[in-house]
């Protein structure tokens, strides 16, 4: 690769944003300011996460894009390519081979070790964002940890739907000071915040990075008489049979047919090609889509 | 009996213009405090800066606190300030769409102090939201309309429901009748009369609406170019104004 610096960023730009991670995570959940780049890909694209990916891979790495769980959708697939041609890093799909993941709104099924790295694309990152528009004030908000305003928002939601009706993007506390936005992860997901692997949130249009060190305390925010519940589609998958896993419903005809399968593609077909097969799917097969 | 509030030799000027200038006076607990004079004397100025949202160019305005008795707000760190103002302090603006969230409902406006303060039961912040509204004549099956929804009158209570919820002791109100007519005036009147009374609250009012403070206040104060031209007793000033400008509001009350 001549064409490109490794990982398309020059070395200043990484270093600036290796400061700004090296900041998250000193202080979780504490939203960084960093100098975010122009990236030849449009802002909602994930430009956040390509940054930060791009300032933690070395040549070394095996890296895995899943955008919504999946390896192959446009956003997955146009990242992981991105990254092949200006880093040649070598790329997978199985979660457990990845040092670096980067992921759009899911995490995934399978438990990662300390030695992963969890990239988020963070369309916004703050979480008071829609309740107070200054950002002056959500910022001393944040300094002075009066965070009062997010709970007007679960009590809004109780009162208007009888539970809390926030179903991604479900507001945490981390290490009880700062409260974060967790991307637009699925709140079934939130329980595994807590993980060992170093989680890094990227906000490519906002200009902020924050980060949670392994095995941090996150706390989902809720009220003592209506708890935190993580949520998912009430059925097993289809394909795979799993019961545990968080499920895409699919429209598979217009006689209101419809499929609920695993969002981790890989968790399926890892499952599938151990053999397990769910109500409406065939064995597996090597090399068949 | 220690005052609630000292306020002393307060003074604001916007570069060489001047806001308000020698301005002190004292408040005790349950007392009612009325700021009169026409538009531009600084009345709104001196409440700016005695609550907080203005630091003023020099003076001291000392409350006394439940915890740590009498200390000057303006010295204070940020957080123990911001703290007051949404425990001891209330601040009623003229204007209900600038003290309301416009975009969450009349009982999220109402709990939003209770959470601030961190209350987590939503089942009690819901009652004392429902029983807020009930005492500023908001019926219950409004607790979830938002603000926009209801009338001028409603919102200008349902802000006073929003302020006095986590038991305020000391009140300021920015004109809190402006802009209502004259009937729903009286019933907000009537309405905030009872609650200073029943609560044992502290005001400090400022209104151009003489009515407002024959009504409410104790003790009046006339200002006139950013300064005190008179003060005393609400009746004794308004019955017999001593100084020119004094006279001339009192003599400008259109009779009907």
């Amino acid at each position: 690769m001549t064409d490109y610096n490794f990982a398309y960023l020059d070395e200043q730009t990484k270093r600036m944003i290796r400061r700004a991670i090296l900041k998250g995570l000193a202080i979780p959940g504490y939203q960084v300011p960093f100098a975010s780049r122009e990236m030849p890909m449009p802002y909602g694209w994930g430009t956040g996460g390509v940054q930060v990916s791009a300032a933690c891979l070395t040549p070394d790495d095996t890296f895995k894009v899943i955008d919504q769980g999946a390896d192959d959708t446009t956003n997955a697939v146009s990242i992981r390519k991105f990254f092949e041609k200006t880093a040649g890093v070598a790329t997978t799909e199985e979660t457990a081979r990845a040092s670096l993941i980067q992921t759009r709104h899911r995490i995934p099924e399978e438990a990662l070790s300390q030695d992963q790295i969890l990239v988020y694309q963070v369309p916004i990152p703050e979480p008071l964002r829609f309740l107070e528009p200054s950002e002056l004030e959500t910022r001393k908000m944040h300094s002075l940890e009066e965070y009062g305003l997010m709970h007007v928002k679960l009590y809004e939601d109780i009162s208007q739907h009888g539970a809390i009706a926030t179903a991604y993007a479900y507001p945490v506390k981390v290490e009880g000071r700062y409260v974060m936005d967790p991307s637009p992860i699925p709140k079934f997901d939130n329980p595994k915040l807590g993980m060992a692997a170093i989680q890094l949130f990227g906000a490519g249009r906002e200009q902020r990075i924050y980060a949670l060190p392994p095995y941090t305390q996150v706390v989902s925010l809720d009220f003592e008489d209506h708890p935190f519940e993580p949520s998912k589609a009430d059925y097993d998958c289809d394909l795979c049979g799993a019961s545990d896993s968080y499920l895409d419903e699919v429209i598979v005809d217009d006689a209101g047919g419809r499929m609920f399968v695993c969002s981790d593609t890989d968790y399926c077909r890892s499952r599938r090609a151990a053999g397990h097969v769910g109500a409406q799917g065939a064995p597996y097969e090597e090399g068949a889509a | 009996m220690t005052p609630l509030l000292q306020v002393r030799d307060i003074a604001k000027f916007y570069g060489a213009r001047r806001g308000c200038e020698d301005v002190g006076f004292d408040l005790y607990p349950g007392e009612v405090m009325g700021i009169v004079g026409e538009s531009g004397s600084g009345k709104s100025t001196l409440l700016s800066c005695l609550a907080g949202h203005l630091p003023p160019d020099r003076g001291e305005v000392i409350f006394d606190t439940q915890l740590h008795g009498p200390r000057d707000t303006l010295t204070m760190s940020e957080p123990e300030r911001r703290m007051l103002m949404r425990t001891d302090w209330a601040f009623v603006h003229q204007h209900a769409r600038d003290g309301l969230r416009m975009g969450v409902s009349a009982g999220g406006n109402v709990g939003e102090r209770l959470m601030a303060v961190g209350a987590r039961h939503f089942g009690e912040i819901r009652e004392q939201a429902v029983d807020w509204l009930g005492r500023v004549e908001i019926a219950a099956d409004r607790v979830d309309d938002k603000p926009q929804a209801f009338s001028g009158g409603m919102q200008q209570r349902l802000q006073i429901a929003r302020n006095l919820v986590t038991g305020p002791r000391l009140v300021f109100m920015d004109e809190p009748t402006g802009g209502l007519d004259v009937s729903v005036q009286a019933r907000l009147l009537d309405l905030l009369r009872g609650l200073v009374r029943e609560m044992g609250l502290s005001a400090v009012i400022v209104t151009h609406d003489l009515a407002v403070v024959r009504l409410l206040a104790d003790r009046l104060m006339v200002m006139k170019d950013g300064r005190v031209v008179e003060d005393g007793l609400t009746d004794q000033v308004l019955d017999d104004p001593q100084h020119g400008y004094t006279q001339l509001l009192v003599s400008s009350v259109l009779q009907v």
